[in-house]
């Protein structure tokens, strides 16, 4: 069984050097934007030293050698899963907006989406 | 999604849009469009939930379309159908395909990212004929989710001033196809031309009902310009909002001109995706491409692959009712139609009376006239093809004059019946050569002073004398034969 | 019983007590069935159990003691009216708290889904009804799923029943405990890297992970979607195998779905091992996996052969690379799962000025530093210019890990290995190092990546008196041997079996 010492991830601040080739605090920064999270400064830290080791770790796959070899999205070797067309019955409106934090005119309110639009 | 290839348009070369700038620089348009169309299902993409326009909010909804913590999606057959029904129209190969999921946040998508299809799309390598015998290239047509709809409230229903926004999700996974034309388009009217073949086609296939104004056909427009005579493409924008064909010209136009302004002052274009206002006639920056759109698509692992088999793809295509492109060609080979004949013929759907006329032994070019200009559109109540081979043949033999086969099919139209019985009810039997010579000298000699006018050389007054030809013989006149005599008249 | 239960923790002591929990749930579907017992009164005595042991187990985020009393009642009344119940009438079930329970609080262990009433029930919650097992509660987990020993829950972490010190395992950690704790013959768990077996294995129950795609996995809350599967947790083999039957088989709702009906194992479990070909994963038994471990998978193999398999050493190389590829690919893949708690449509919601503000603010208090710890990771694998080194490249080792398992299975029917490379540890010893905490994961993820079914069997304890589950894995859909295989395993361990000193668990007949 390949498993690395795991001192890295512990005593993040002695591994600065190799932290910054694997990914950087900017990196985190960005990826926290991408998924809508906000960190702290001491999260930003931690989570860079985190991140590092887990992919760290991960080097033996991405050193791999593997030209050719097909990528698996899915274990089974389904295709073509189809349902008829026929309508089933939608959920009653009150129970599905029973659960919204806000709702004006029977509809999910939100506060306005600026400069988001796709 | 915009997979931009650099190859020139094919077909009819467009002569192309041109905007000078004031040095004097002339800059050709370049368009390519992305067109997003609802299916035409009883259900929606991946749930039970029906497909359908103007429900209540937020009644047509359940744990898939919301995006419940939990809930899976199922393919609907229905949705591969249709879909493969228009991508063979478009001449596309359908492929074995892959959905993806492109992630970004949006209110209006209730799984926070969509499912589409990315590297491998259901159609692919099509094109679209127009009218004008150009052909644009198709370079995809895959399958995608819709998003729900947000009511922007405060600030005058502007999303940039609102106070808050309201979803619905009723249209949240209902079944797109997104057409992606290849930059080909050279014109705001080729542009135009494009989006009306691409709605016949999807009307004609039964894969949408296409209006833009409810929005299940949604135009968006990659508006470029570059020097004329090049050939790279440009930074393109998009833009977004296009409700009409009226607003795609509109904007496309305003466009190449924002664009020529900028780079003749030298500056650069940034590529974006801009909003077309059509209040105000301009369009407005939504945001820059280049702050890093960064969609992490990857295999949805909730679906399985698509592959459909070659008996469903063949079955397709023996369904596929006659096509536009081909409608026109098959009227033109039969009559010598001329382009844009055939095609507001086609467009109106009496190219089949047309034919089965001419076969009932019609004249061509009378049927033609009379359908392009006289018949309104795929609604020709009583009149039969017989009766209308036999009116088209009166008016050519002279028997009737053009007013008065115009009369004979209205009424052929509203009640149908015998077009002799009709003209011979009306009394227009054919006039005389005597007859009309006669009423054309009395024409000529009720107003010395105009026909003065009309002999030293104004055509203007010509019409003053057919009004009065055709009042005296109560429009029995033909009205080419009465110009003509004006004319020997005038010249003796 | 053995003298470890009579020793145990509060929560057994404090079943004890009620009486009439230490029955198998066959033994209470059948007693239920022929009137022997209504089915309200097992069901009060089980919630009598975790009202007196729970309090320090911590197994359950919300007991469903009225749906519970009323479900129970309902298969009484089936019975007196003269109609089946169902084969598993009366018998209680906890239900991990990602699986979605119409009108019922689902949490994930979050926050964010904090107070959620789902308007909908998970397939396999309406096929447990359908058998008459009765879901008495919501059991802990990691949040999301993502951990390995319930540390990660944000409403407190559950307790190992063998040792109030020790973590259950995880993700699956409250459906475990539950189990062995007695508050429940029978649990639901899912599996994404080893959350049913880990768990079993940790608190001395049978855990099964079953063939991806063989229990739809509508309306279980989505971790990593082509590596999650729902599996069952049991004191017997037999019980498991129950279980799995109720909840297996094809769902029109899951694309992801075998079309095929659940695997019959029941009718199988006592035809044996003669003959089978049984193989040992050198990789997975090797450095790193404690001595005393390696004893009792050596000891498994023994009891095996004894019982007429052929055991041998195999090596199955790309499995060393499962660690490395798993955390790239649910990472990933949950990242996008995890994006739609956004404060629009439900969950918690915090407030500010525009939407995108509120996503962030909503998002960073509803989330734990395990979840975003991952979303992170995932949103990085995926994002430009990294795909193809991370996420791609995983993708590729996942068909050399199928591959080379698919060359093991050409000359072996079943594979041997330690579930675990320790047992339970004690709670705090690696949440402040987020790797070692994953390399628990490292003898299960495979299965998952291959998506193969493997099952973890108690096989006695430790040095440190913790039980040892040894796993058992074989190709899909081979469910029927590998029960067939942890029968024999299981019998092995009884009073009167050979392979060594019955330990950590009861047997029930
Ligand atoms: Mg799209
Ligand atoms: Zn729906």
């Amino acid at each position: 069984m390949r498993i690395r010492t795991s001192e890295r991830g512990r005593a993040g601040h002695l591994y600065d050097a190799f932290v910054a080739e694997r990914i950087t605090r900017e990196d985190v920064a960005h990826v926290a934007d991408l998924a809508r999270l906000s960190l702290s400064e001491e999260e930003l830290d931690l989570f860079t030293v985190q991140l590092a080791a887990v992919l760290d770790h991960a080097e033996d796959v991405e050193s791999l050698d593997t030209e050719g070899v097909p990528p698996t999205a899915h274990p089974l070797p389904l295709v073509n899963v189809l349902r008829e067309d026929v309508v089933r019955p939608s959920l009653d409106r009150a129970e599905v907006l029973a659960a919204a934090p806000a709702v004006e005119d029977d509809r999910f309110r939100v506060p306005p989406a600026l400069g988001e639009e796709q | 999604m915009t997979f931009l290839t650099t190859d020139a348009g094919v077909g009819t070369i467009v002569e192309p849009f041109t905007v000078t700038d004031p040095s004097g620089q002339a800059w050709e348009l370049v368009v390519g469009l992305e067109v997003h169309c609802e299916l035409a299902t009883a259900t929606k993409i991946f749930c039970g939930c029906a497909n359908e326009f103007g429900s209540e909010p937020n009644t047509n909804v359940c744990p898939v379309c919301l995006g419940l913590p939990g809930s899976l999606p199922v393919l609907n057959r229905q949705v591969v159908e249709l879909a493969m029904r228009l991508g063979r129209a478009l001449r596309c190969r359908v492929e074995p395909s892959v959905f993806h999921r492109k992630n970004y946040f949006y209110p209006d998508m209730p799984k926070d990212y969509q499912v589409s299809q990315y590297d491998r799309p259901i159609n692919v390598d099509g094109e679209l004929e127009l009218p004008d015998g150009s052909v644009v290239g198709i370079e995809r047509a895959h399958l995608e989710e819709d998003t729900g709809k947000s009511t922007h409230v405060g600030g005058g229903g502007r999303i940039h001033d609102a106070l808050h926004s309201l979803v619905d999700y009723n249209r949240a996974g209902v079944p797109l196809v997104e057409i992606v034309g290849r930059p080909h388009i050279r014109t705001p009217e080729q542009a135009r031309a494009y989006v009306q073949e691409l709605r016949a086609v999807l009307l004609a296939t039964g894969a949408s009902d296409a209006k833009m104004e409810e929005g299940s056909m949604r135009v968006d427009a990659n508006v470029s310009m570059r020097r004329a005579g090049t050939d790279e493409l440009g930074t393109r924008c998009e833009i977004k909002n296009l409700n009409s064909t009226r607003s795609l010209v509109r904007a496309i136009e305003y466009e190449a001109r924002r664009q020529v302004d900028l780079l003749s002052a030298g500056e650069r274009i940034v590529q974006q995706t801009r909003h077309w206002d059509e209040a105000e006639g301009r369009t407005h920056t939504l945001r820059s491409k280049e702050e890093a759109d960064d969609y992490r698509y990857f295999p949805e692992p909730d679906l399985v692959p698509l592959e459909p088999a070659a008996e469903w793809v063949a079955a397709v295509d023996a369904a596929l009712p006659p096509l536009p492109a081909a409608r026109r060609r098959a009227l033109s080979d039969r009559t010598g139609a001329e382009q844009a004949t055939a095609a507001l013929v086609v467009e109106r759907d009496l190219d089949a009376l047309v034919l089965t006329a001419v076969d009932a032994g019609g004249d061509p070019d009378r049927l033609l006239t009379r359908a392009a200009n006289d018949l309104a559109a795929a609604d020709v109540g009583a009149l039969t093809a017989p009766a209308f081979a036999a009116v088209s043949r009166m008016e050519a033999d002279g028997a009737l004059t053009a007013t008065q086969a115009k009369v004979v099919l209205a009424e052929l139209v509203a009640g149908g019946g015998d077009p002799q019985a009709i003209a011979a009810a009306r009394g227009f039997e054919a006039m005389g050569e005597d007859e009309l010579a006669a009423a054309v000298d009395a024409a000529v000699a009720s107003d010395p002073a105009a026909w003065q006018r009309f002999v030293d050389g104004d055509p203007k007054v010509a019409g003053l004398f057919v009004g009065k030809v055709m009042k005296a013989t109560s429009g029995k006149a033909d009205g080419k034969a009465v110009n003509a005599l004006l004319r020997q008249r005038a010249a003796g | 019983m053995s003298e470890r239960d009579t020793s145990g923790p509060g929560g057994r002591q404090g079943a004890e007590e009620v009486g009439g929990l230490e029955a198998s749930a066959l033994q209470l579907a059948a007693q239920v069935r022929s009137g022997a017992r209504s089915a309200v009164s097992v069901v009060e005595d089980h919630l009598a159990g975790i009202a007196a042991g729970d309090g320090e187990i911590h197994a359950f985020n919300h007991v469903m003691e009225e749906e519970a009393l009323a479900a129970a009642s309902r298969v009484d009344e089936r019975l007196a009216a003269g109609e089946d119940p169902g084969p598993l009438a009366g018998v209680p079930v906890a239900l991990k708290d990602n699986l979605c329970t119409r009108g019922v609080p689902t949490t994930c262990s979050s926050r964010i889904l904090e107070g959620w009433l789902p308007p909908y029930d998970a397939t396999v919650v309406a096929r447990l009804a359908a058998s008459g097992a009765i879901a008495i509660g919501k059991a802990n987990l990691d949040e999301f799923a993502m951990g390995s020993s319930t540390e990660h829950s944000a409403f407190g972490p559950t307790r190992n029943p063998h040792d109030t010190g020790r973590v259950p395992g995880g993700s699956s950690g409250g459906s475990a405990a539950a189990v062995a704790a007695g508050f429940a013959p029978l649990g639901l768990g899912s599996d994404t890297g080893g959350s049913v077996r880990l768990p079993a294995a940790y608190c001395g129950v049978v855990g099964m992970k079953p063939t991806y795609g063989a229990v739809s996995r509508y309306g279980l809350i989505a971790f990593a979607s082509s590596l999650d599967q729902i599996g069952p947790f049991g004191r017997t083999v037999a019980d498991a195998a129950a279980l799995l039957e109720v909840v297996a088989g094809h769902d029109p709702l899951d694309s992801t779905s075998i079309d095929a009906p659940a695997p019959a194992v029941s009718a199988v479990l006592d035809a044996g091992v003669e003959g089978l070909r049984i193989g040992l994963v050198t990789e997975l038994s090797g450095e790193g996996t404690d001595p005393d471990v390696r004893r009792r998978v050596a000891a498994a193999a023994e009891a095996l052969e004894a019982a007429g398999a052929k055991v041998e050493d195999v090596s199955v190389p790309a499995t060393t690379l499962g660690l490395s590829a798993y955390y790239l690919i649910a990472p990933a893949e949950a990242s996008s799962n995890l994006a739609r708690y956004d404060g629009v449509r439900y969950g918690l919601r915090v407030d500010a000025p525009t939407n995108g503000g509120m996503n962030v603010a909503s998002r960073t208090a509803g989330f734990g530093d395990e979840v975003k710890r991952r979303i992170m990771l995932g949103t990085y694998a995926l994002s430009a210019g990294y795909y193809d080194a991370y996420y791609g490249k995983a993708q590729q080792v996942r068909t050399l890990i199928i591959r080379d398992f698919a060359a093991a299975y050409e000359r072996f029917d079943l594979l041997l290995s330690p579930t675990a490379p320790t047992t339970a540890f004690p709670f705090g010893a690696k949440t402040a190092d987020p790797l070692s905490m994953y390399l628990t994961d490292v003898c299960t993820i495979p299965s998952n990546l291959a998506g193969d079914p493997a099952i973890s069997v108690p096989y006695g304890l430790g040095d440190d008196g913790m039980p040892i589950g040894v796993q058992l894995l074989g190709p899909a859909l081979s469910e029927p041997t590998l029960f067939r295989a942890a029968a024999v395993l299981e019998h092995s361990m009884a009073p009167t079996g050979d392979g060594g000193p019955a330990a950590g668990r009861e047997r029930t007949t």
